[in-house]
Order: structure tokens, then sequence, then C-alpha cells
């Protein structure tokens, strides 16, 4: 008896807590609220369906508890009821698989007409690049990163010559302009997060990766690093600043070229840099991620 | 088929007349069916390898090594070995245990020749400067080498065991069974063999067409 | 059909030249006697297992209550998170279901007298104890354990920035090579034992599902950690001969590295290639000995057996198709997610009926609420909140905004560290009298059950909800992040506080453990009245070979419960048919009123 109410008691807490608890997500400030949306739909099929099976669990434990002269009935299996339960459960399988499924369609292929960004990790902080003029970034290879070339730019590559090198953990984006986001880390694997964004992706040494989305809200978004990057991780800080328009363009004009930093004025070393990473700047991530 | 019948079977209404069901056990003999199971094992090791030494490859710095001479014969030096414990095998079922030693001894002594072998390979490569770290290739045909000339060596001690038995108690019970065991497993490691071989020479043939993606 | 106990045996395949050992020395620690390997085994797990609750508790303290313990510096820290995951997934959760659960019921619940190989059962465990040594010998080395997180994600893992890169992370990958060699010993026992030491009646489907369970997970083992073998020699390379596997140019702290070309993300499949299954390794006996537990202690049998072995064959097979669900945000190629995400809710619909049938087995039963039954209720719920939490990270999608917070620390606790620790408390208390021939003590079972399940709950329920804030995982230091509210705080420190009551409640488990084997009440050879072999030894413990002279005869499944027309309200597996039952040509009729 006593184990009946305390199975009910806890789905009864489970839900006034789910109703209650002061924690939940973030303000969303970006396009991906269909991302929240397929996470409650689940929400939703998964709440009722722990509740009914725990429901069920305590009345079976409260009506079928041993008694003086009471005996289990006998029954191996029973094909119907199993084929049932089987069904329903596969529906409501489809039911949350579909919606996900649709909304990761829109995650992975960017927009055209997205303007790029790329994000570089290193531990334990974040730079980022702007594509410039032409709107495409240069090459760029870890092996030429030095003091005087923090972002490792191939300096005979005249499309990295316009590169904005934003060498700061500040990274401010215009309202409403969907954005692709290129990654690339140069030392360990780091993972670009802001909460109120809900999108995220890793950082991965040796590759880029890339995630998309539109900035729908101004404000300042903290930046979080949420891949294990070593001791610094939960110090790897940033923030994104979203502005409109016309607050954007002086920050823009404000962030040097490549071309005006040290390594941006001489060539490149003569070495073979065959490996050099074009971070497929403008275009959609497919064509370079996909196969 | 059987397995299908075997696990559509309704346990709660078998009866158990006067005949009870089979016992519970293979048709094989139980070392055997061991083996079978650690073989099917070291066989999902190799894949493994195989299959990241393909993702690796398709990296733009992956440079093949060259298909040494030497190698062709450990290849066949390893089959002679195959093949002679084969043949011990048919001496042992005729019950000819002085034809079973000989060749039991020499399938044996291939294997340890493959091992020579291929440490003259080793040390050929390293002459020529493919050293373990230069180039993903060379690190994983020595990974590779290793592993599978490692598993030779741990088949060489049942090699060694049998051998004391057959020169000490012919005939013995089981011990056709040993010498079958050993024959099994020096057949799986030549195929393990020549799959390795196989992917080191499509690979140094260009047979795989490398080309720089980072889609997996 | 009336045999000598010599041409049974013969039959049964245990090798005749296995002699009793007389010695302390063969009896006690160089034995080959399963049932002494499986208590070795147990021991080994339970106790590093200790290492690693203390370990959580000091990682606790820094979230709920930061820097009040002066001697957790982020180093520390970090290694607490490492230590803790791969000792508990590993080293006591892997070792204690097939080691120890699988070495003791395997051969005594198919009506064998050992394992097939018990040399090779002995060199397994002392191969295990050798793995646990090198792995707490690297607490002693300079520069202490590896602290990269027990995915050991290269490049991080071997490179300066994360404590442990000089010998730790050496240390840690040779003790995992280590162990697979162990594992591997240990499972070809298993699987063969199950395959050719089957007592005569005894057809697969009238093994127990706690032998189903075993048998299916040790073969997800030998077919996974070969994946884990590759990865850890692989990684061990790149860090001692600056090989290039899986680390592509690297600039290290303003440092360039000799390393180029590598791959991170081939680590990564390798890895889940092994990890995924790993779950599953975890999963299958859980399920297995819950089901036995849920049938004996509701005196009923087991509802939809063969859809219960069934959906462990598919588990098991679909558990290799669904790695990539943990790198979706791993930079991998993003069209996989489509293929992953279909196959991991597929999964869900097996592992749901498993759930159904265990709730219907207590449907119409005669509940028994004893210590074994509490932990197994215990465990349904466990387990369905962790795979409800599962259904989000699955679902590509969802998964983005939750992957890398508190929800998955949440989820994984919940559906694979504390659902299977609930069996294996279950368990405990279930077999306990046969390993021993006393009862554990009662009173202190159930203080000890209320605690760790309420306990637990309390501690990874709300967690799932410091995911939804987006509380990121493996933080050593959340001060100064303003999107998490003070509440947030308030909300860890309960947690803390919670998990040190249930750590602290584990101590009352270890001590009824000791007491109950002098003090606890005289069991009797079959307790529960159950129906599975083991129960049917003629001594308690069993003896040497288990079965005395003769070899059980099977003649029925494991869940002869409540039998109409039968006058006890069970049937072990041995007993006879009886005379009328025998004259029904096709089976027992079924009584009214069933869902059949």
């Amino acid at each position: 008896m006593a184990v009946a109410i305390v199975l009910a008691a806890l789905v009864v807490g489970s839900i006034l807590f789910s109703l209650l608890s002061p924690w939940w997500f973030t303000p969303l400030a970006s396009n991906w609220g269909a991302i929240d949306t397929t996470l409650v739909i689940t929400f939703v099929i998964t709440g009722v369906v722990f509740s009914a099976v725990v429901l069920f669990m305590a009345y079976a434990v409260f009506r079928y508890r041993h008694r003086e002269g009471i005996a289990a009935s006998y029954e191996p299996e029973s094909k119907r009821l199993e084929m049932w339960l089987t069904g329903v459960t596969s529906v409501g399988i489809a039911a949350m698989l579909a919606p996900g499924l649709i909304v990761w369609d829109d995650y992975i292929r960017v927009p055209t007409g997205a303007s790029v960004v790329e994000v570089v990790g290193q531990q334990w902080n974040w730079t980022f690049r702007l594509p410039g003029n032409d709107g495409v970034l240069g090459t760029v290879d870890t092996r030429r990163i030095s003091a005087e070339n923090p972002f490792g730019l191939n300096p005979d590559d005249p499309k990295g010559k316009d590169d904005l090198l934003v060498n700061s953990n500040e990274l401010r984006l215009p309202v409403g302009r969907p954005v692709k986001m290129v990654l690339r880390s140069v030392d360990v694997l780091h993972d670009f997060y802001v909460p109120n964004i809900r999108a995220k992706m890793d950082l991965v040494p040796g590759m880029v990766s890339y995630f998309w989305f539109t900035p729908e809200r101004t404000g300042t978004y903290e930046i979080l690093c949420a891949e294990l990057c070593g001791v610094g991780h939960s110090m790897m800080r940033g923030s994104v600043i979203v502005v409109e328009d016309e607050d954007y363009q002086p920050w823009l004009r404000e962030q040097p070229t490549f071309a005006q930093s040290p390594a941006g004025t001489g060539a490149g070393k003569a070495m073979d840099f065959a490996g050099d990473l074009g971070t497929g700047a403008g275009r959609s991530g497919a064509e370079r991620h996909g196969h | 088929m059987s397995l299908i019948r075997t696990l559509t079977a309704k346990p709660w209404l078998e009866q158990t007349p006067e005949d009870l069901p089979a016992l519970g056990r293979l048709p094989m003999p139980t070392a055997r069916v061991g083996l079978v199971v650690f073989l099917a094992v070291v066989a999902t090791l190799f894949a493994l390898l195989v299959s990241a030494y393909v993702m690796r490859m398709s990296f733009g710095d992956w440079r093949p090594l060259p298909a040494l001479p030497v190698l062709w014969l450990n290849t066949l030096v390893l089959a002679l070995g195959s093949v002679a414990l084969h043949l011990s095998v048919l001496g042992a079922r005729r019950g000819k245990w002085t034809t079973t030693r000989l060749r039991f001894l020499f399938g044996g002594l291939c294997a340890l020749a493959f091992l020579a072998g291929q440490l003259v390979a080793w040390r050929q490569l390293d002459t020529l400067g493919y050293f373990v770290a230069e180039n993903p290739a060379n690190t994983f045909f020595y990974l590779m080498t290793a592993l599978h000339g490692l598993h030779i060596l741990g088949g060489l001690v049942a090699w060694e065991r049998t051998a004391v038995k057959l020169w000490s108690r012919s005939g013995a019970a089981g011990l056709q069974l040993s010498v079958e065991l050993c024959a099994t497993y020096w057949h799986f490691l030549l195929v393990v063999w020549l799959v390795l071989f196989g992917v080191l020479l499509a690979d140094t043939q260009g047979l795989f067409v490398p080309h720089m993606h980072h889609g997996f | 059909m009336v045999q000598t106990a010599v041409i049974g045996d013969e039959r049964a395949g245990v090798e005749p030249e296995h002699h009793e050992p007389k010695s302390f020395l063969t009896k006690y620690i160089w034995s080959q006697d399963h049932k002494v390997i499986a208590i070795q085994y147990t021991v080994t797990a339970i106790t590093v297992g200790l290492i690693a609750l203390v370990m959580s508790w000091m990682m606790r303290m820094q979230i709920g209550f930061p820097y009040s313990l002066g001697f957790i510096d982020q180093d520390r820290y970090y290694q607490f998170v490492t230590m803790h995951g791969m000792i508990m997934v590993i080293y006591l959760l892997t070792a204690l279901f097939l080691g120890g659960f699988g070495n003791y019921l395997i051969p005594l619940m198919v009506g064998a007298r050992d394992m097939v190989f018990p040399y090779v059962n002995m060199l397994s465990y002392w191969t295990y104890l050798l793995s646990v040594l090198v792995l707490v010998a690297s607490f002693f080395v300079p520069g202490g354990p590896t602290g990269a997180g027990w995915t050991l994600y290269p490049p991080q893992a071997i490179l300066p920035g994360t404590p442990g890169r000089e010998w730790g992370i050496i240390m840690m990958l040779v003790s995992l090579v280590i162990f697979v060699a162990a594992f591997t010993m240990g499972g070809l026992n298993y699987v063969t034992t199950v395959l050719q030491a089957r007592t005569r009646g005894m057809t697969m489907m009238r093994l127990p599902l706690t032998v189903w369970g075993i048998f299916v997970s040790t073969i997800l083992g030998l077919l996974a950690f070969p994946a884990l073998f590759v990865s850890g020699v692989m990684l061990l390379l790149d860090r001692v001969l600056l090989t290039s596997f899986f680390m592509p140019s690297i600039v290290s702290m303003g440092e360039p590295l000799g390393y180029r070309g590598g791959s991170p993300l081939l680590f990564q499949h390798l890895f889940w290639f092994f990890g995924h299954p790993e779950v599953y390794i975890v999963a299958l006996p859980a399920f297995g000995i819950v089901s036995d537990l849920i049938s004996t202690h509701a005196r009923k049998n087991i509802f939809g057996y063969r859809m219960m072995v069934w959906a462990i064959l598919a588990i098991g097979v679909l558990s290799f198709v669904v790695w990539a669900h943990h790198m979706y945000v791993s930079g991998m190629n993003p069209y996989f997610g489509f293929f992953f995400a279909t196959t991991t809710l597929i999964i869900a619909v097996p592992t749901a009926i498993k759930v159904y049938n265990w709730v219907l087995t207590l449907w119409r039963g005669n509940i028994h609420l004893t210590v074994p039954m509490l932990f197994s209720l215990a465990f349904i719920i466990t387990f369905v909140a962790g795979g409800m939490s599962g259904l989000f990270l699955g679902n590509v999608v969802v998964d983005v905004p939750l992957s890398d917070t508190y929800f998955v620390v949440a989820h994984f606790h919940m559906v694979m560290g504390v659902a299977p620790i609930l069996v294996v408390f279950g368990g405990i208390y279930h077999w306990y009298p046969k390993v021993t021939g006393r009862l554990l003590s009662d009173a202190m079972g159930k203080f000890h059950f209320w605690v760790t399940f309420l306990g637990t709950f309390a501690i990874f329920f709300p967690m799932h909800y410091l995911g939804f804030v987006g509380m990121p995982r493996r933080y050593y230091d959340f001060s100064g992040i303003n999107f998490i509210p003070d509440s947030a705080h308030t909300l860890n420190a309960f947690i803390t506080i919670a998990a040190l009551v249930v750590g602290a409640a584990q101590g009352v488990f270890l001590f009824n453990l000791v007491w109950s084997a002098f003090r606890g009440r005289l069991a009797g050879g079959n307790p529960w009245r159950a129906t599975t072999l083991e129960w049917q030894t003629p001594e308690t413990p069993p003896g040497y070979g288990n079965w005395g002279p003769r070899l059980p005869i099977v003649h029925r499944w494991a869940y002869d419960f409540s039998v109409p027309g039968a006058d006890e309200d069970f049937l072990p597996q041995n007993h006879p048919p009886s005379r009328e039952t025998a004259e029904t040509a096709h089976g027992r009729p079924i009584a009214k009123g069933t869902m059949a």
C-alpha cells in the first residue's frame, strides 16, 4: 500500500515539479523556435508515457499485492495485446521523429545569401573572422599560425587580404540576417554554444564545421564552450551582441583587415601548404560537408 | 531454419515426454566453439583496423607504402604453413602419426619464418626511410603487421604445446582435435594476412582514390 | 532417460580432468571455480566502485558548494570527473554484471558444473585485477590520472592543458587494453558455456532471461570491445610515438606540434562504435535479471517470454547501428543525422516492449514486496525516466540545444548508471542467500532501498531541468554566467546534499553484506521459492561442481509460477512432469480469465 502511494506521489510530484519549475530555457533569440516546438512535443509525449506507466504500476502493486489466499494468474503471453502495444509505441515514436527530421533538414541547409562568420577556437578563448568586401574568406592553415598571423591566413591568397580579423571574444551580428557560422579550432575540440540561439556545433581541429541561424532579437548573449577542452574549459567565454544594422556598420569599420596586419604585408613562406583549408565562404555548406 | 524454429518455440507448451529435448549443445566440440568465438573477436579487431585505414587514407597527407618483394615471399611461406597443417590434419585423421608430426612441425616453422620475414620487411622499410610516425600509411602498416604477428606468436604457443603432446603421447585422446584447431587458426591468420596485404597492394596501386574530405 | 552421472557429465561437455582443489590457495585465491571467481570479480568491482563514489562526492561538492574544499582545483576536478565515469562504466558495471553475476549464475542456471574453460576464466579475473591495479596506480604517477573525460577525446586527451597528459593518459589506455583482454577471456567462457554446457532438457528457449541478457550482452562486448582496443592502441601511439592517426596540425598553447593530417572524428567513430553497445552491455544483463526478479517475487510467469528474448536480440543488433547519435554536433557529416536519429528511435520500440512486459507481469500477480522486488520496481521507474529523456537526445534536432548540458548527465546516469545499479542491488539481495546461505537483513535492506531510490531520483530528476536552463556539463566553475539564475545554484546545492546522503547510505548496504554473512537469518536452499536451477542445488552454498553426483534434468521453462492445478505456486525447472499434465498432449490448459 505504502509503496503504491509513493509511486503515485512520485508521478504527481514530477508533474508538479515540471509545472512549477522556474528552470526552463533561456529566452529564444534566433529563428530556431522549431527546435523548441519539437522539444515540447517530445516532452509532452514522454511525460504522458512516463506517468501512465508508473501509475499503472502503482495500481498493479496496490491491486495485486500479496494477501493470504490470493494466487497469481497464469498467462504466458498475449499476441494481440503485444502487437497492439507495439503499434501504439511505433506511432508515438514516429510522432516525435518526423518533426525532428524535418527541422534537422532545415538545420543543415544554409539559406542562400547567408553572410559568413568564421569562429576560431583555441585554449581558451574565441576569435572571429569576417570575409570582408569580397564576401569570401581567404584560405588558412594551422601551420601558418604565428604571433604575427594568429589566424594562420595565407598571405598569397588575394581573397584573404580584405578579411576582417576580430581579435576579441566579442562578436557583433546584425539582427534579422541569416548567418552561417563556419567553425575551426587550432588545438583541441571546442563547441560554440550560445544558449539563446539553441544551435550549437563542435569546432574540430583539421576541419571546418558549420551551422546557421538568424538572430531575431537584439541583445547581448553569452558564448560558452560546450566540449571539454582542458582545465580552462569553463573559463572559455565570450559574447554575441546582436544589434540593429546602423549599430553594426560602425563596428564593422573598426575591425582591421588582414592586409593591415603585420603578416598580411609579406608573401607566404616557401613551404608546401597544399593543405590550406578553404572555408567555403559565402556558399552553402552542403557542398563541402555533404556527400 | 532451425534458428528460427528455436526462437519461436513456445517453451511453456513444451511437453517432456519420454524423449527429452536434445542435449543443449552444438554439433561441434566445445574447444572448437570457443575457438570460433575467439576468431570472431579477432576478425572484428582487424575489420575495424581496415575500416580505420580506409577512413584515414582519405585525408590529403596519405602516402602509400611500396609493396616490398619480401612480403610476397612471406605470403608464400605463410600459405605453405597453412597447407602443411592441413596435410597434418589429414594424417592425424588416418592415424599416421609420423607424417602428422613432420607436417605439423613444418607448419609451425613456416609461421616462424613468416615472422622473421616480417621483421626483414620492417628493417627494409626503416632503411628506406619509412619511419613509423612519418606518415599514417606507415603507422598503419607497422600496427597491423605487429598485431597480426602477435596473434601468430600466440598461435605458436598453442602449436608448441600440441607439438609436445604429439611427440610424447601420440594418439592420445583429443590430440587430433588439437591439430585441427591449430590448422583452423593458421588458415584464419592466413586469410587475415591476405586481406591486410590485399588492402596494402590496392592502396599502392592507387585502387582507392584518395580524396580530401571531412565527411564522416 | 536414466543416465549415470558420468555420462551426464561428459555429454554436458564438462572437462573431466577438472579436480577439486584442496589447499586454501587453490581453493580461494588461484581458484578455477566459477563461484569463487565471481566473488573475486564482485569484491574487486565494488571496491573500485567505492573509489569512484567518493570521487563523485568531491566533484559534487565543487558544483554544489564551489571552492568549499580547498584541495579540489581544476586539475583534480577533471581527474575526478574522468575517473568516476571510467570506473563506473567499465571497471564496476561491466565487470560486475558479466564477471560477477555472469560467472556465478551462468553455470548454475544452465545446469553445468563450471564454465567450459575454467583456467581461462581464472586468467580473466587476474588480468582484470591487473587492469584495475594499473588504473589505480595512475593516481600515484607524476601529474596524476588523466582528466580528459571518460571519452578520452583527442587531441585534448594527449595535449598540454589536460591533467595527466604526461603519464595518466598512458596508464589509462594501457589499463583499458588489458581490460579488453580480460573481458575477452571471460566472454569466451560465458558464450561458449551457454552454447555448449546446458544440461539435458535446457533448450535455449527454456533459459532464464538472466542468462539471455548476459549471453547477448557478452556477444555485444566481444564485438564492441575490439573497437576500444583499436582506438586505445592508436591513441597510445599518437601519444607516445607522435603518430598522426587522430591528430591534425595543431598549435598548442602557441607551440606548433609535429602532428599533421589526422582526424579527431575517426577516434569518435571508433570510440562510440564501442561506446554505444557498451550501454547495452550494461543494460541487457539488468533487463534479464530484473525480469527474473519480478517474475519470482510476483509469483507469476514473465509475460511474453518470447517477445522478451526477441527484444533482447533486436536491441543487441540495433545497438551497433546507432553509435553516431553521440556525435550529432561533433562536426561529422550532418546527413548522417537522419539515419542515426531513425535507428535510435527505432531501438526504443523493443525497449518499450520490455517495459510493458515487466509491468504486465505485475498485473494479476501475487506481489511480494520483498527488497529485490522493491529494487525491481525502482529500476522500472528509473529506467523509464532515463529512457524518456533518451528520446530527446536521440532525436537529432532536439539533441542540439541539450547536448553537452546537464540534461545529458541526468539522462545517462538514470538510464545506465542508477537503473543498472538498482538491479545490481536487487540481484545481490536476491542471490546473497544462495552465495552465503543466509538472508540479508530486511530492515537494513528496506532502509537502503528507500534512501537509494528516492535519493537518486531527487538527484537526477531535477538535473534534467538544469540542462533545460542550458548549464553545460564538465564545468569546474559556473560563476559569472548571467543566464544561470541563482535558483539553479541552489538546486545544485540540494543535489549535492542528496548525493552525499545516497552515497552514505551505501555504508548500510556494505555493513549489511558483512553482518548478515555471520548473523543473517539462515536461508535454506530456496528461500524465494524460485524455479530456476541455481535454487535447486543439493547444497547451499553450492559445493564444488555444483550438483553433487548427478546433473539436473530440465523438464520445463523457468517461469512455472502459479500453474493452475499444481500443489505449490512454483514448479522448479527440474521438477518432473506430473502424470496428469504429461497426459495432455500439447501443454497445460490456460486458466480462465487470462489475457491470452
